[in-house]
């Protein structure tokens, strides 16, 4: 399953990123690496971009950009 | 010895507030060569000899940006006495991707570890002793909003840019990618060495295939070749790509490094202050509420309270000064060209200018507050999905809506947007929306043409503008602004109240860029619109505006407008006046008409238009060239002057077409 799948509150592990070039770099830099534990927070009122918590901080992101990364599993 | 100091660090660490603690308000704001960039400097308090270079706020060394482009080119080239490497100490992970980074460059270095005033009254504990050791760069823990640490930090920076102590060869790469790099190191090593290059960091940049590096050193064809082959290797036995492994070395190094050197409490963990804050301001039903009422009240407190009180002030305190000049002019029996190249040139035209500048310092006053305590990244988060469609982010958002207030702060504004690509479209489309001084000109053709509709009609503008602007953001999103946008990945910094020193300083350094522009650019453009209407050609003065050099303008230039429906010298001649604020349409209108006060325009102008082409003229006077002092700003954030004329020239097209098409459709209707 991939990030944008997840829904509020849910977190999951991440298997591996896709996109290709700024995007993708710029998900790495910013510690979205495979193994790391994320949890989605929040939705925008708009529907779009979502909330992440990973490492100790907040971070948005888009739901296009999101299906970019794929996940292990959900954990509830 | 003069020293050069780097300060870097991510976005939302602190680094403009221990800037500013290091610098005082002893600072001088640029342009990096070539981009619009900001680059700040100034010499370290009682360090005269030491001066800091405010580097971009990055969270990476990568090639993808230009904020980081041109950090790493500043490095490379510019070769800085020393590093300071500025972290988020609540959020040390991620704070410390750079610093390994940084560390590749083994340049003498040191490292503020921000906020640790937070760190120990959440519990947690950093041991900074050992991290250091680890590391061998030196840590010093500091407050940087409260000035705690700052004198130590500049004297370690002092000590280890003048003994030149580099980072310690600390081998934070295991595995692959150890192999991978040491072996490109030892294939470019002399090309590093001839060229200046930290070895370590052209390696790593090769590994990651970056093209600029591999252009940079002059590697040979066989070499690319044999360092393919190393980094297909490296991918296939990691069952990943160049990229991610590194970003994954660099995360691993860092779990490393704090795993038994970060102790967070175990204690149920309680939700931060921030969460609990977000839970109302980014609120599924409340965020775009309170959002909008915030924004309102910024607009109220700046156009209607405080910034009216200190405009009125100042034009008193401009008035008295002015009938003081006037007097002593009259008494000494002065030159009656030069009394009125004093009073109604620089006076007036000084004057106007200078009432711009309450809204602006008022304005940015809230502005740093609300982008200081880590709101503007929520408002981004909020509005985001409007602005995705043109080609922008949630965070252009605000620039625009200051632009409904005036042109000038939201232009200034744009310089908190972290792309420059955003920044410049940003820029392109605020003058679409119209401006609070345009008010004047509506109010007055609206009551003269439109008593019913008077709000139909403004409202009508306001939302053509904003239409427009859109349309333009699809067309530059599609065209010049073609390249990828900076991908939308942001953080949402925890809330901070706002230290007072920075929020002040920011204000300080608007109205002071204002000021200068405004006694510059700004004076001039307004003392030769004043020999344009006080001289005839042959350059007599003119007490009939009539015969002057701008109304011979007017008329030599009025046909064009002949299409639209407005063809005579008087509203040419108005137009063109206009540019220096947008309030003198109005103003010369009535002098040309020979209305004694702007109230009895109205009536005057009925013989002049009909509500067709007044409605035409009011599409073009919205959408045509901003005024002298947008210019100047727009000159001042783009850099280019003939990027400035572009947009200028750009603008009264789409103005003239914009009207001419008011025009004709409305005639086939209006008969």
């Amino acid at each position: 399953m991939t990030l944008d799948q997840l829904k509020v509150s849910q977190s999951g592990t991440i298997k591996a990123v896709g996109g290709q070039g700024a995007l993708r770099r710029r998900l790495l830099d910013m510690g979205l690496t495979p193994g790391t534990k994320i949890m989605v927070r929040k939705v925008a009122p708009l529907g779009d971009p979502i909330e992440l918590y990973l490492r100790g901080y907040e971070l948005t992101l888009r739901q296009e950009d999101a299906r970019q990364i794929e996940l292990w599993e959900a954990e509830p | 010895m003069k020293l050069t100091f780097a300060l870097i660090g991510n976005q939302n660490c602190g680094k403009t507030t221990l800037f500013n603690q290091l610098t005082g308000s002893n600072q001088h704001v640029g342009n990096f060569p070539g981009v619009t960039v900001d680059k700040k400097e100034g010499p370290i308090r009682k360090h005269p000899d030491a001066t800091v270079v405010d580097l971009p706020g990055i969270y990476s060394l990568s090639p993808y940006t230009t904020e980081e482009v041109v950090t790493s080119d500043f490095l490379i080239r510019d070769k800085p006495d020393a590093i300071i490497n500025i972290l988020d100490a609540t959020n040390i992970e991620r704070n410390l991707y750079l610093t390994l980074q940084l560390m590749e460059l083994r340049m003498p270095m040191v490292l503020a570890f921000n906020m640790m005033d937070e760190v120990r009254a959440s519990g947690v504990s950093i041991d900074i002793p050992t991290l250091s050791e680890r590391m061998g760069v030196p840590i010093v823990p500091i407050s940087a909003s409260k000035n705690e640490g700052v004198d130590e930090l500049v004297s370690r920076a002092i000590e280890v840019a003048e003994k030149k102590i580099r980072p310690g060869t600390m081998d934070f790469c295991v595995g692959e990618v150890h192999r991978a790099i040491h072996s490109i190191a030892h294939i470019v090593e002399d090309h590093a060495q001839e060229r200046d290059i930290p070895v370590r960091y052209a390696a790593t940049k090769l590994v990651e295939g970056d093209p600029a590096m591999t252009r940079t050193l002059g590697i040979s064809e066989r070499e690319i070749d044999i360092i393919g082959h190393i980094v297909d290797d490296l991918e296939k036995n990691l069952h990943t790509d160049r990229e991610a492994a590194l970003a994954d070395m660099r995360y691993d190094a860092i779990q490393r490094l704090t795993a038994d050197t970060v102790k967070k409490p175990t204690a149920a963990q309680e939700e931060s202050r921030s969460v609990r804050m977000d839970r109302i301001l980014t609120h599924k039903v409340w965020a775009i509420p309170i959002f909008l009422g915030i924004m309102l009240l910024v607009f109220w407190l700046t156009f209607g309270v405080v910034g009216k009180v200190l405009s009125d002030l100042l034009s008193w305190g401009i008035g008295e000064i002015t009938d003081l000049v006037d007097g002593l002019l009259t008494r000494a029996q002065v030159n009656l060209g030069l009394h009125s190249l004093v009073i109604d040139g620089v006076f007036a035209g000084v004057g106007s200018v200078l009432s711009f500048l309450p809204t602006i310092v008022v304005l940015f006053f809230f502005l740093s507050m609300l982008e200081d305590s880590g709101y503007m990244a929520r408002v981004a988060f909020i509005m985001d999905k409007l602005l995705r469609k043109i080609g922008l982010s949630g965070r252009s958002f605000v620039p625009m809506l200051i632009g409904l207030g005036c042109s000038v702060p939201a232009i200034m504004a744009t310089r908190t947007l972290s792309s420059e690509r955003d920044r410049k479209m940003t820029m392109l489309l605020i003058p679409f929306m119209s401006c609070s001084a345009k008010l004047p000109i509506y109010a007055v053709f609206t009551a003269a043409f439109f008593p019913e509709y008077g709000a139909l009609v403004m409202m009508a503008l306001y939302v053509m503008g904003m239409v427009l602007a859109v349309v333009m953001g699809l067309l530059l999103k599609n065209s010049l602004f073609k390249g990828n946008p900076v991908p939308f990945v942001l953080e949402l910094p925890a809330y901070r109240f706002p230290s007072f020193k920075s929020v002040m300083l920011h204000m300080w350094d608007k109205a002071k860029d204002f000021l200068q522009r405004a006694f510059t650019i700004i004076f001039y453009a307004t003392i030769i619109i004043w020999v344009l209407q006080n001289f005839d050609i042959r350059g007599n003065m003119v007490i009939d505006s009539a015969e002057s050099i701008l109304a011979a303008i007017g008329a030599w230039i009025a046909p064009v407008f002949a299409p639209l429906g407005f063809g005579s010298w008087q509203c040419a001649t108005a137009l063109i006046s206009g540019l220096t604020a947008k309030e003198a349409v109005v103003s010369t209108m009535a002098v040309l008409l020979g209305a004694q006060s702007p109230e009895l325009l109205g009536p005057m102008l009925t013989e002049f238009f009909t509500p067709l082409t007044a409605f035409s003229f009011l599409t073009f006077t919205l959408l045509y060239t901003p005024c002298v002092a947008a210019l100047a700003a727009l000159r001042r954030e783009m850099g280019k002057v003939s990027q400035v004329i572009m947009v200028t020239v750009g603008q009264i097209g789409i103005a003239w077409v914009a009207a001419f098409a008011v025009y004709q459709v409305g005639r086939l209707f209006v008969g």
